[in-house]
């Protein structure tokens, strides 16, 4: 069934009026697949991040399969190490990864530079990549950039056990990296949006207290974020990759992020009521346990979420990572997608019956 | 004793080094430095494990308190004084993954614990289990950060079993986290969810062997 015959929105209409606290004709879906558009192209994960006309093609071929109602150019989270003079490892069948530390001791930070956007080839794939997604479903689609907030971009660029060490007991060195990062992320933020991405997801799951406690979050975390998110030229949706956020939530909106990306282990309901409207959510399918979903727990698992965050909007449904894993089937993502289509549709007037027959969701 | 562990997690939780360093020294007027890592150091890092696991505490605090009291244990227990817990042979590692954290705080917390282990760093799947192998480990801890890195752990498994040693796997990491029910289809023998919890089940292990 063609999409645009079933639904009286366009996907960007759809989540704008979610992101507005309003109900839509029904609850958008974000599959964020990034790797399988290599598998679409039957191409090597290395192969296919080489050139953005692979990746403007899998985003393209990933659209119409699965129906998302977003584009994801994100290519993968060393990219930006890349800039920094950093390189990226490779594997066969998951995301690639960052390879030795750019900052192999703290002292090093003292001398570090911010690169520019523009001259790195890397950086500039990904822009390319924006742009003909861009040229492709004009204001239709929304198309989610990436960015690695400053505060979490050092976990690549010195390693995580060296920077938790920073952060508690070198605060001015942490401070000169502040700087230095926020210079960069506002600038990759803002070329990709003048590229064409509607809105920019600032991954920040070091702010998470699964990682760091409430209250350095509060000295280190959200500061950043909020000078940062400040000068980004358009909207934010600030994701957690998995990580809690609950306990910080609010803490989150302040920084004046539209949606949080939220995560598995915890509960949406909970989420929902804390977010208060301040915030949309985006999330929370466990993508980890997602590769060995039969369709039906797909549907069950849809149906779930959506009756615990889907009424009165500010909800995208998504998986819990920010990146689907290359090992879920298809079979399960057209099994979402298909869900949604059945019981994302508003009003979402099936959620009561279910819940009383459902006791066990605890909404 | 008893009433030395909660301040004394507090004191870690909150890095006063000051007060932890002051409070071991107490445990030390009154008990063996082993008796004092296990009466007060133990139970400490437990709680802080099982705080992590229960979303109350970060991992920020699960690692710093973790490489503090591997320091003091050090400085009372080295690693050749007879008094060292006596153990299957041991080793961590962090398999065909590059994200080292979780194997850096489940090292500190074994070895802060009385526990001496072989740090293996980053090994693939032919290196680790031919150094498995050869070094007779009979406890080997694995660390993943990602899915395919936990899916290879199956892939080690398959081998030693092959090989005909009995060797008990431990794993942990994010994705056992997700999803319960990995660790049993790649063929682990126990999944620990927090470094407090490797430590329990080496200890558990031990006593199976012996």
């Amino acid at each position: 069934m063609n999409d645009r015959t079933v639904n009286s929105m366009t996907s960007m209409q759809r989540t704008l009026t979610t992101l507005g606290h309003q109900e839509p004709d029904r609850v958008p879906r974000f599959l964020l697949t990034t790797l399988h558009g290599a598998k679409e192209l039957d191409l090597s994960i290395q192969d296919y991040f080489s050139r953005s006309e692979n990746v403007i093609e899998g985003q393209m071929r990933l659209h119409h399969k699965y129906r998302s109602d977003c584009l994801y150019p994100f290519f993968y989270a060393s990219i930006e190490t890349e800039a920094w003079g950093g390189d990226t490892i490779y594997l066969p069948d998951g995301p690639p990864l960052c390879g030795a530390p750019v900052i192999r001791k703290a002292e090093d930070i003292d001398s570090l530079v911010s690169p520019c956007v523009l001259e790195s080839a890397s950086l500039n794939r990904v822009l390319q990549t924006i742009a003909a997604l861009k040229a492709r479903v004009g204001d239709t689609v929304p198309i989610i950039g990436v960015a690695i907030s400053p505060f979490s971009l050092p976990v690549m660029q010195m390693g995580f056990h060296a920077y938790i060490e920073l952060l508690y007991e070198q605060p001015l060195r942490f401070q000169r990296l502040m700087e230095l990062n926020e210079t960069f992320t506002v600038s990759w933020a803002n070329a990709q949006l003048a590229a064409g991405a509607t809105a920019i997801c600032y991954f920040d799951p070091v702010s998470s207290p699964t990682n760091i406690p409430r209250d350095m979050y509060l000295r280190t975390g959200q500061q950043v974020a909020k000078r940062t998110i400040a000068q980004i030229k358009g909207p934010t949706a600030t994701h957690m990759a998995s990580g809690r956020g609950l306990p910080i939530l609010l803490d989150i909106a302040e920084t004046g992020t539209a949606a949080v990306g939220v995560s598995a282990l915890e509960d949406l309901a909970e989420l929902k009521r804390a977010a208060q409207q301040r915030v949309s959510l985006l999330g929370n399918l466990n993508g980890i346990e997602m590769r060995r979903w039969t369709p039906e727990q797909a549907e069950y698992e849809v149906k779930r979420a959506i009756a615990k965050a889907g009424r009165g909007g500010g909800f995208i449904l998504a998986d819990n990572h920010g990146e689907i894993p290359w090992q879920v089937p298809q079979e399960v993502l057209l099994a979402i997608s298909a869900a949604v289509d059945r019981w994302g549709r508003y009003p979402l007037t099936w959620i009561e019956d279910w819940i009383d027959d459902t006791p066990a969701l605890h909404l | 004793m008893q009433q030395l562990i909660a301040p004394f997690q507090t004191s870690l939780e909150s890095l006063d080094r000051v007060r932890a360093n002051a409070l071991f020294a107490q445990a030390l007027e009154t008990l063996t430095p082993i008796q004092a890592v296990e009466q007060l150091v133990v139970p400490a890092l437990e709680q802080i494990g099982a705080a992590w696991h229960r979303g109350q505490l970060a991992l920020s605090q699960v690692y710093m308190s973790g490489r503090f009291c591997e320091t003091l244990v050090e400085s009372v227990l080295p690693p050749s004084d007879p008094d060292r817990k006596h153990q299957p042979r041991s080793a961590i590692v962090v398999l065909s993954d590059y994200h080292d954290l979780g194997k850096r705080i489940v090292y500190s917390v074994m070895r802060a614990s009385g526990f001496e282990l072989f740090d293996y760093g980053r090994l693939d799947v032919d290196q680790l289990v031919e150094r498995t192998l050869a070094d007779k480990i009979r406890v080997l801890m694995i660390s993943v950060l990602i899915l395919p890195s936990a899916l290879k752990v199956k892939q080690v498994c398959d081998r030693l079993k092959e090989s005909g040693v009995d060797v008990k796997v431990v794993v942990g990491g994010a994705p056992f986290l997700f999803d319960a029910q990995l660790w049993k289809e790649v063929g682990a023998d126990a999944m620990g969810s927090s470094a407090s919890e490797a430590v329990a089940i080496v200890n558990r292990l031990m006593g199976d062997m012996q």
